[in-house]
């Protein structure tokens, strides 16, 4: 068994299992502990507060004009590589194989050259987010192992994977080998760091709306 | 903790200082034990540190010190969530991934959960995540004082009025204060009537410093014929047990109000114009005492409002030239009432002056939480006042109210400091002076 066979064979089932259980245990995590009864009377009916919560995962999505002026860099930042992620992740012809392989499904790619203008993109973005990260007073105050384990998994997987689309570094097969152990290291760190962010975002956003929404405040 | 805030020493009242290490460590995780739930494990979860709640704090705003980031002031909460209560507490545990909490550092975030949040709500707008990280802030704090480690100020008022039901002694007791008011405005003081429609409370704030204010309120309800009373033994509208983050003392403190409404088999509860007060009773007071109330409970604009468009009450003209509001955050934020005050403003004929930061995300007085009370944070809240002066100025607005005794007497503070011109003002006591027919 190579390299390759190993990163997409048991290191991809082991991580692929972590990943899936994690996940779900932090969720269950949750939802197991004590839910608050909220008794006070509502100044809204409990299907304009839910209507309104739905509507706040969508809407917390662009920020007030209120404070754009003062997070307009981090919300430039953050839209452009979450951006750059889904075009490179989800739109490459390789990983469309790859992904469909497991789902039974295909969807149109983009063509390589476009995609790859996409990763240096996206990983010069990255390494803004890093700089940004270290440079910005409030970020470093409150950055801790998380938030550069997390961003050094997503940009190992990244660089892997141009090196491994550009034929530099090593031979091929070796890089690609570490590209997808990289992505098995990726599933394995996901549901311990912030990257869990993905599942809780709209939850978090859904109840804001619902609860601020029931007392009939702004959300 | 990945960080540590300035080291402030801790300001605490005798009976806090005489607790041991352990005593205190037990004291904190006991209460954040009590605030763990489904909702907050959310909460604490979802944070991806993107630092922007720091852009909503006016205590990051005027200071750009980074200590003052919003999310980081729940980071006790948090060690003690994923340590004890989280996903893989066991791992945190086991490997030493999350220290167990001590009390000295505990004690260096005294400053942070109290003196520099007004648990005003402006970062749970601005959070990406959707994360109320004014509640995680509300709920740590119920933490710390288990610890022993509410600020002096805040805990002495509140085991004052849980004992006596005001926050501090007095020369006389509040209800010889009230009808002593209503001598000196010549109002008559409804007092411990046995049966009433209305519950009316008072703000200490308005009894000890804005008399005007409380004479304002009951000409207001006799205008409207309104069958009212005070009563003695709940008088008070503040909830000190609130801003300390005591939740039984809270709970007492609100259940003496409570009980008052009850026996008088009062339909509606009236918080004068204080916004904590409001907070406490409206959002809070029926799940800490585990039931539903049996009553209502309306800030005294929303009481007006109504009164309004019902056509009881009609207001004359206010001849006040341009005139700035500032929505008080536990009404407008927190709260939910955003039209009440304009609507009384426009039946006076007033088209209120808003501040480029206004309604739902207008910045603070910065006086609000209990933070007025806290000697220390003096110099932090002038530094946020001084800019809401500036909004207001900006405005050009030559009459300033507003309907929250705590913001008004922030103003009041900030307006000697700075010898600011205009002079801060109560909506309900315009209201009482421009009564037609009145």
């Amino acid at each position: 068994m190579d390299l390759v066979d190993f990163a997409r064979g048991p290191a991809l089932k082991a991580a692929f299992i972590i990943f899936i259980l994690g996940i779900v245990w932090r969720i269950v995590n949750v939802l197991l502990l004590r839910h608050k009864r909220i008794l006070s009377e509502p100044r809204r009916s409990v299907p304009v507060a839910l209507l309104a919560g739905l509507k706040g995962t969508g809407s917390r999505s662009w920020p007030h004009p209120e404070f754009i002026k003062r997070t307009v860099t981090g919300e430039a930042l953050g839209y452009s590589y979450h951006i750059g992620l889904f075009i490179v992740i989800l739109l490459f012809a390789p990983h469309i194989i790859f992904f469909g392989s497991f789902i039974g499904a295909r969807w149109p790619a983009l063509p390589n050259s476009v995609v790859t203008i996409f990763a240096v993109i996206t990983i010069t973005l990255f390494v803004a987010v890093l700089a940004r990260r270290l440079g910005h007073p409030v970020l470093r105050h409150l950055s801790n192992f998380d938030d550069f384990f997390s961003w050094f998994v997503v940009a190992l997987l990244l660089v892997t994977g141009l090196m491994a689309t550009a034929h530099v570094g090593a031979p091929y097969h070796t890089i690609l080998g570490l590209h997808i152990l990289s992505f098995d290291l990726l599933l394995i760190w996901y549901p311990f760091g912030k990257l869990m962010h993905a599942f809780y975002i709209f939850p978090t956003r859904a109840v804001d709306g619902y609860v601020m929404t029931r007392k009939g405040a702004p959300s | 903790m990945n960080t540590s805030p300035v080291d402030f020493q801790a300001n605490l009242a005798p009976e806090e200082a005489k607790l041991g290490e352990s005593a205190r460590v037990a004291g904190a995780m006991r209460g954040f034990a009590r605030e763990i739930g489904a909702l907050s494990a959310l909460r604490l979860d979802a944070c991806v540190h993107c630092g922007m709640c720091a852009d909503a704090c006016h205590f990051y705003i005027v200071t750009e010190d980074p200590q003052y980031t919003p999310v980081l002031k729940v980071e006790p909460f948090k060690q003690v969530f994923k340590r004890e209560a989280g996903a893989f507490a066991p791992v945190f545990r086991w490997f030493g991934l999350k220290a167990k909490i001590t009390g000295a550092e505990l004690a260096r975030w005294q400053h942070l959960l109290y003196d520099s949040c007004n648990l005003c709500g402006r970062c749970s707008l601005m959070c990406p995540m959707g994360i109320d990280i004014a509640e995680l802030i509300e709920q740590a704090r119920r933490g710390m004082f288990e610890a022993g480690l509410a600020p002096k100020e805040l805990y002495e008022k509140a085991a004052h009025q849980r004992r006596t039901g005001q926050p501090e002694p007095s020369d006389e007791p509040y209800r010889d204060k009230l009808l002593a008011i209503g001598r000196r405005f010549n109002v008559e003081i409804p007092l411990d009537k046995p049966r009433a429609e209305v519950l009316l409370t008072v703000p200490r704030t308005d009894i000890e410093h804005y008399p005007a204010a409380v004479a304002a309120l009951v000409r207001v309800m006799a205008h409207l014929k309104a069958d009212c009373t005070f009563r003695s033994d709940g008088l008070v509208a503040e909830n000190y047990g609130y801003y300390a983050g005591g939740r039984d003392w809270q709970r007492e403190i609100s259940r003496r109000l409570i009980d008052q409404a009850v026996a008088c088999q009062a339909k509606v509860l009236i918080v004068p114009e204080c916004g904590h007060a409001y907070s406490a009773l409206r959002w809070e007071a029926a799940e800490l005492m585990g039931k539903s109330l049996p009553f209502k409970v309306l800030h005294i604009t929303e009481y007006l409002a109504e009164a309004l468009e019902a056509g009881r009450l009609r207001l004359r003209t206010a001849q006040v030239g341009a005139t700035a509001f500032h929505d008080p955050c536990q009404l407008v934020r927190k709260g939910g009432i955003t039209a009440a005050p304009r609507q009384l403003l426009r039946a006076m004929g007033i088209e209120p002056r808003e501040t480029v930061r206004h309604i739902g995300y207008n910045i603070c007085c910065g006086g609000g939480g209990g933070v007025f009370d806290i000697e220390r944070a003096a110099t932090l809240r002038h530094r946020v006042v001084e800019e809401k002066f500036h909004e207001i100025d900006q405005t050009g607005a030559q009459t300033f109210l507003t309907t929250c005794s705590d913001c008004r007497r922030t103003f009041d503070d900030g307006k000697k400091r700075f010898n600011w011109e205009l002079t801060p003002g109560s909506l309900l006591e315009l209201v009482a002076e421009h009564l037609q027919g009145g």
